[in-house]
């Protein structure tokens, strides 16, 4: 038996596929998910390729079940993941904030598809980046990250799991309808110039209690089998992992698993900047949309107008840094019906226009362009 | 030393004592089917850091915060899933899921089931008090027709699991029923599937006076281990019809299957790698 790893190389990939590769380039060796589009191609390429690299994949009963294993199985140190879309987010939230509370690092895609419900299963959405934050109950943060192109959905997936192991959180890595299913070329480099990238777990010191965080808040993560005696529970705890009922320990618990994301969210963040140092109009977007954004910030730079782009790669925690450093106008195009135009707004000290779409396609670069006019005249 | 009381410091080995006095009431029966548990785990000298117990919410739920090993208090239903990841990611571990009956057939049926079906290999010991404990006593997926809870007070309506019935259903390798009346047997039967392979499900009907007996005539945890002693029937060979529990009926007890040699979904993994790096 010799394990079969990927060689140097272009490769022609869709979405899906080059994210089930860069995660499994980034050490990903263990896989629980429940079919859905357009998410499906990132089980079938992990049921593929993880027993060639001696990873496990496991396909459950639903995505209760994919979660609830994934968290299982981090425990042991195996860098986990599942994938999935928004139905299948909705039924994973419970255990998203129960991997949240017990400090358990996982990487969670979610193909982004037209909503609420059953929607449109095979065309883009964005209308899951509040859930992304905010689906589960209680008050807490969570890393999201959202390439916008193949190559792109291969190498981030390196920030996502090093991002989960070093924050001890669970990392949700958007896709869209678009992203999942579209082709580009990837480049992979060799094996050694990858493996690099992999930031491994830290260990606890000797005697230090399995929730004692050090300096940076971030406890280590002692590993199952290795006779720590570890004992975690979705109910609030103490440093032994021990419930502990009272306002004190929840205060003291809930506000660290908080400042341990935002403290370091600089060191989190990633966005594209793209002809804003003199721009008047900023297009803020991400994911499949900023494709078309791009383009309509080209057609306006034609015809004279200093339009620029800031493509959100992480979208929790929120950079942002980058929207109050400009003093520029902003349109936010997103596929739905405003969510990170909230978030704008809250930082913007100019005017914050929208531009929305339901779902289904993406603007055109026309219809981007035809925006900026509208917000610049 | 007696022979007592070198087992309760072996016991207690087990036990984060610190954490004691526990959460359960005064007559409550988890703490007997714990007791089994240790003495069983301890009889097959399990090293400590080679076993992991992972509970679901509830009752019994909590019996992950007592035992001194890799101990996991998950979600509501779903102990089972995160078990399966631990196994299967480390075959080497002896995995067990200690939870309540809502927890593991109502809540988790769809895990059980399926977990069932794939035989993963774990111990599963279900703690049946014919009620949600946790919760104040409502109805529960294993509440018998026609008993009162909180939410069936004019009697239960619906019908409840017959868990050996459904577990065998599944193709479970092994699969029992005592109550905390049959201290001996329990301790046996969880002895003999630690050493066995492949989806193992005991069920333990437990006595819950608190919110359960003093609404069904069983005031006292006495009334209900009576009611355990003199109405249970040790059959083996039982059918599933004999299986079925009925309000204040017949228990039927024993050691309804335990046949070797059935393929864990761990074991058939390992030919998946082989095959996948041929
Ligand atoms: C998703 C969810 N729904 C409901 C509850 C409330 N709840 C906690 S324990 C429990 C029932 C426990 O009953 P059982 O599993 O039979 O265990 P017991 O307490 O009787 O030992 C319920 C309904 C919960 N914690 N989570």
């Amino acid at each position: 038996m010799t394990e079969k790893h990927l060689k140097e190389g272009y490769y022609f990939w869709s979405g899906d596929v080059a994210a089930a590769e860069g995660a499994i380039a980034a050490g990903c060796r263990f896989y629980a998910g429940y079919p859905i589009t357009p998410s499906s191609e990132v089980a079938e390429t992990m049921a593929l390729r993880l027993p060639q690299v001696g990873g496990k994949f496991i396909e459950m009963e639903d995505e209760i079940g994919s979660i609830a294993a994934i968290i299982g199985a981090s425990w042991t140190g195996e860098r986990s993941m599942t994938a999935t879309s928004g139905p299948g987010i909705s039924l994973m939230n419970e255990n998203i904030g129960l991997a949240v509370m017990t400090e358990v690092p996982l990487v969670i895609v979610n193909a982004m598809r037209g909503a609420p419900s059953t929607g449109l299963p095979t065309l883009i959405g964005q209308g899951d980046l509040m859930q992304a934050k905010y689906g589960s109950h209680g008050s807490y943060e969570i890393i999201t990250l959202y390439p916008n192109n193949i190559q792109e959905a291969f190498d981030l997936m390196f920030d996502a799991f090093n991002l989960a192991e070093k924050y001890r959180v669970p990392v949700m890595y958007l896709l869209d309808g678009l992203l999942a299913h579209m082709y580009e070329k990837v480049y992979v480099p060799p094996r050694e110039v990858w493996e690099k990238k992999i930031i491994r777990r830290k260990r606890a010191r000797k005697g230090q209690l399995p929730y004692q965080p050090d300096e940076d808040m971030i406890p280590p993560m002692p590993l199952i089998g290795e006779g720590y005696n570890i004992h975690a529970t979705g109910l609030t705890h103490d440093e032994r992992g021990y419930p502990d009922l009272t306002p004190q320990a929840q205060e003291e618990l809930v506000r660290r698993l908080n400042e341990k994301i935002l403290k370091h969210e600089r060191d989190i963040w990633k966005v594209e900047e793209y002809m804003t140092e003199d721009a008047d109009v900023i297009v803020v977007s991400f994911g499949g949309e900023s494709r078309a954004v791009k383009a309509g910030v080209n057609l306006a730079r034609k015809e004279g107008i200093k339009a620029g782009m800031l493509r959100l790669i992480t979208i929790w925690p929120f950079p942002w840094e980058y929207i109050t450093k400009y003093s520029a106008d902003y349109i936010v195009a997103e596929i739905n019906y405003g969510q990170m135009y909230h978030l704008v707004r809250e930082y913007s000290d100019n005017d914050v226009y929208q531009l929305n779409k339901m779902g289904g396609e993406i603007h055109t670069p026309e219809e981007v362009l035809k925006r900026i006019r509208e917000v610049s005249s | 030393m007696s022979q007592m009381t070198d087992m309760r410091k072996m016991e207690e080995e087990w036990l984060r004592t610190e954490r004691l006095p526990h959460v359960w009431c005064p007559g409550c029966g988890i703490g007997i089917v714990l007791n089994a548990f240790l003495r069983a785990v301890i009889r097959r000298n399990i090293p400590k850091e080679k076993m992991v117990v992972v509970s679901g919410i509830g009752c019994t739920g909590r019996t992950a915060g007592y035992v001194n090993v890799d101990s996991f208090h998950t979600t509501h239903g779903r102990a089972i899933p995160f078990a399966v990841g631990i196994k299967f990611a480390r075959p080497d571990l002896n995995v067990v899921v200690f939870s309540g009956d809502g927890d593991l057939f109502a809540i988790g049926g769809n895990h059980f089931v399926n977990a069932a079906r794939r035989n993963h290999d774990l111990l599963i010991i279900a703690v049946n008090n014919f009620t949600y404990g946790m919760t104040g006593g409502q109805h529960g997926p294993t509440t018998p027709t026609g008993a009162y809870t909180t939410t069936t007070p004019y009697g239960n309506p619906d019908r409840p699991f017959n868990i050996p019935h459904l577990a065998i259903s599944l193709g479970a390798p092994y699969v029992a029923r005592w109550t905390t009346y049959h201290v001996n047997q329990l301790q046996n039967s969880i002895y003999k599937a630690l050493n066995m392979k492949g989806f193992r499900v005991i069920e333990i009907i437990s006595q819950c006076p608190t919110v359960y007996g003093r609404r069904n005539s069983m005031r006292s945890p006495m009334s209900m281990m009576e009611y355990f002693q003199k109405n249970s029937v040790i059959n083996n060979k039982a059918s599933y019809e004999e299986m079925e529990l009925t309000y204040n009926g017949k228990i039927v007890v024993g050691e309804f299957r335990n046949v070797g040699g059935i393929p864990s979904y761990e074991e058939r993994y390992e030919e998946i790698i082989r095959r996948a790096q041929e």
